[in-house]
């Protein structure tokens, strides 16, 4: 058995700082996640909209969010509103923008993609049983929409939770910067500190978004 | 469908934009010392792009801070022994002894902030801290940015090597023999622009470098002098052989630029803290474990006059 380190992390309060860390990541990622699923799925419907303006402004919302990184966006909203406005946002509060922005962005694609792969015939089909436009997004549409959007959220929602170990950018301390720091606290005394704490980080993060997973898999056979 | 083709054209041709500066600005934060400076104008360049010049100050003077009851020092939290987190979650180290002195002195609270390497600058530019003490490295190019106060302490670079091939000159080199280096630092900045005959080896991480030097892939290893002078001190069977590399360097508090009524205040302190040998007191509460008490007065900078 390799020493791995671990027990730099029964130091003091070193787990339960890890710990706060990374209930300081889950905060940020499950507040953004809980207010851009239903401004993505606005954000989707717009853009199936036929009107070109709407779907313009969409469009170039999507791909400058997408295409641009996570820690641009960081440092933009953190010290640029600083700077442009004067606003002094925390840490925490500007990379709940951040994600939120990202979050809504990403999950609005995934939204138009899944309401534009219903296929034509079964809005036919039930404007021919004589349902209303509203009857046939609530019974017909959006039950199957939900169907093909969930994996894609999961997934996003899994990535939202990972890109969190960015805002440390930002000086908000979550679970991998806690991590670093414990692991530069005792460089000297146990050298191989890195692999045991980043093991327990992995597990971490493994514990954070396993039960989403899990979750997900029932829903989905739930609703199959 | 003419005007969404000029809607797109002008959307894409925006997140282009952002998508370029935004390359240089990762590239920046995955390097350390070095380049951070740069990347860093590069990033506010970025901001004050995007919006109208703020002429207002953003710093707050001496009185503002008294007033408000705490100081914001911006201090790194992962590197040790100058600016980290010990087991308890209190921040450590020589620039935080000397941080929560000069909190002491102003009758405030010290508040910390975590920085890295690479959002130094931003932060005082954006008045997000009042003070840097990250173990700034004073340069020009900063010193552009930010004002520094007086040094409190000295750095430079250092080559460490094996007891049995002991390397004091980077003369007459071998060519067959490699530097090993970090990426980003000042060390391979050095090296590449003053001895580019000489081969490098580059690691990401101060982990792996040190891994790979202790396996003896190369003949020695060019770092900061604190670094390999900490290294051969733990380590048997490695020497300094080259202790004071390139420019001497300093390093300072650092604030806002134009932030006068702070910056004299600090002056003043440093100069009076000499007299009673402040950072001497510092460098043996602090750094003596690692570095032992031989390189005390090479490194303290004391009362802000370098020798």
């Amino acid at each position: 058995m390799p020493d791995l380190g671990i027990e730099v992390l029964f130091k003091g309060t070193n787990m339960l700082r890890l710990l706060q860390g990374l209930w300081v990541a889950m905060r940020i990622s499950l507040i953004s996640i809980a207010v851009s699923i239903p401004l993505g799925i606005i954000v989707g419907a717009l853009m199936t909209v036929k009107n070109m303006a709407v779907k313009a402004v969409s469009k170039v919302y999507l791909e400058v969010i997408r295409i641009m990184p996570q820690l641009v966006l960081l440092f933009l909203v953190y010290f640029g509103t600083t700077r442009a406005m004067g606003i002094n946002l925390s840490g925490e509060l500007a990379s709940i923008i951040v994600f939120v922005l990202w979050g809504t962005a990403e999950m609005g694609d995934l939204v138009r993609g899944a309401l534009i792969s219903i296929p034509k015939h079964q809005y036919e089909s039930s404007q021919a049983l004589g349902l209303t436009k509203s009857q046939t997004y609530l019974y017909i549409i959006i039950p199957q929409t939900l169907r093909r959007l969930l994996p894609l959220s999961i997934n996003l929602i899994t990535r939202m939770i990972k890109t969190t170990s960015l805002v440390l950018m930002i000086g908000v301390v979550e679970m991998l910067k806690v991590a670093q720091q414990i692991i530069e606290a005792n460089r000297m005394s146990s050298p191989n500190a890195a692999f045991g704490v980043f093991l327990v980080v992995f597990v971490l993060y493994f514990l954070a978004c396993w039960p989403i997973s899990m979750l997900a898999r029932y829903l989905e056979k739930k609703w199959s | 469908m003419k005007n969404l083709k000029k809607f797109l054209t002008l959307g894409l041709t925006a997140a282009l934009t952002l998508a370029l500066t935004a390359c240089g600005q990762s590239a920046a934060t995955s390097s350390a010392e070095g380049s951070q400076a740069a990347a860093s104008s590069q990033a506010s360049e970025a901001a004050e792009a995007s919006a109208a010049e703020d002429t207002n100050a953003i710093y707050r003077t001496l009185d503002e801070i008294k007033e408000s009851g705490t100081i914001n020092i911006g201090v790194f939290s992962d590197k040790n022994p100058f600016g980290y987190v010990d087991e308890n979650g209190e921040y450590q180290g020589y620039d935080v002894y000397f941080a929560n002195r000069l909190a002491k002195n102003l009758g405030v609270e010290a508040n910390f902030v975590s920085t890295e390497a690479a959002n130094r600058i931003e932060y005082l530019q954006t008045g997000k801290v009042d003070v840097i003490l990250a173990n700034f490295t004073v340069t020009e190019e900063r010193a552009q940015e930010v004002d520094f106060a007086l040094p409190y302490m000295n750095v430079a670079l250092g080559v460490v090597s094996r007891n049995d091939k002991v390397i004091d000159s980077l003369d007459n080199w071998n060519p067959d023999d490699s530097i090993i280096v970090i990426s980003g630092t000042t060390a391979e900045t050095y090296l590449t622009s003053n001895y580019p005959d000489i081969p490098l080896q580059k690691f990401d991480s101060y982990a792996t470098a040190k891994e790979a030097f202790q396996n003896g892939t190369s003949v020695a290893w060019a770092n900061d002098n604190t670094e390999v002078i900490a290294f051969s001190l733990q380590n048997e069977g490695y020497t300094v052989g080259i202790p004071s590399l390139g420019s001497a360097d300093t390093i300072a508090p650092a604030v806002s630029k134009g932030n006068t009524t702070l910056l004299d205040w600090i002056n003043e302190e440093i100069k009076t803290l000499g007299q009673e040998n402040f950072f001497h007191a510092d460098y043996e509460a602090t750094l003596l474990d690692t570095y032992g008490s031989e390189y005390e007065d090479s490194l303290v900078v004391e009362g802000g006059e370098t020798k």
